[in-house]
């Protein structure tokens, strides 16, 4: 008798349970950070420098306040993606690899809710 | 059944370096340090936010000689690790796994990584005052 319905084969989620979707999303924020840190990389070559106005008028534009919101959730996204497979591959003990992908999940989405914050605050002149 | 702790894979001690796996693990660890060197950018966004004193300390330290040879060391491990990561999109969509096209490729990312962090360098130099 078989247990399994045909709905575990159309899912196709393996043991695993999220299927590709880590890898898939590993590869949909790299694409998107190619531009957006190209973008970011030489953008910030004129406003290194610059005055605290000339910064924060820059951040505030509305293109710049959305592409960088977009930038830093990519950034963290891509970054919370890649460091659990490094703790995967290298921390053996299970607790501790657990813990540590749990706390670098955590600590990425602060990292990206204060980033984005900033931006937000910046672009509606709180 | 109790087994031996014994070393797990990747264990890159039994294999002799080549530009393959250097360039693998210099992908990891570059990722690594960038994950790490993210919190600049959340730092620079929140001093920017929090005010024109905030922002004054934090031009000041990633200004200072510290904080630019960190954020130099930063933007060589982005181009690398973003060069690369081309490289392995490409990868994805199954072309250029041959050897020659891996070492034409390796090359290619290493040259554009030092000629994009050397460019953005040099125009913050002569445009940005940095």
């Amino acid at each position: 008798m078989r247990y399994r319905t045909p709905t575990k084969n159309a899912l196709g989620l393996g043991s695993a349970k999220d299927g590709v979707h880590h890898w898939w999303m590993q590869r949909m924020t790299a694409i998107a950070l190619v531009p957006l840190v190209l973008w970011f990389s030489f953008s910030l070559i004129s406003y290194a420098g610059a005055d605290y106005h000339t910064v924060t008028a820059w951040i505030g534009s509305p293109l710049v306040a959305v592409l960088l919101i977009a930038l830093i959730a990519s950034v963290f996204y891509h970054a919370q993606l890649g460091l659990q497979v490094v703790l995967e591959d290298y921390v053996h003990l299970e607790w501790l690899r657990i813990a540590s992908i749990v706390a670098v999940k955590f600590v990425t989405v602060l990292l990206a809710l204060a980033g984005i914050l900033a931006v937000l605050r910046i672009a509606l002149g709180a | 059944m109790h087994t031996k702790q014994r070393p797990l894979s990747p264990h890159l001690q039994v294999y002799r370096p080549q530009i393959t796996s250097a360039m693998s693990i210099c992908h990891r660890i570059s990722g690594v340090a960038l994950a790490v060197g993210a919190l600049l950018l959340t730092y620079w966004l929140v001093a920017a936010a929090a005010g024109p004193e905030a922002y004054a300390g934090a031009q000041s330290l990633l200004g200072g000689f510290f904080g630019k040879l960190i954020l130099f060391a930063f933007t060589l491990a982005l181009f690398y690790h973003l060069c690369n990561g081309i490289r392995h999109l490409v990868w994805d969509t199954g072309h250029g796994f041959d050897m020659p096209n891996v070492y034409r490729s390796g090359y290619a990312v290493m040259i554009a990584a030092g000629v994009l962090t050397v460019l953005v360098w040099l125009l913050a130099l002569i445009f940005g005052g940095a």
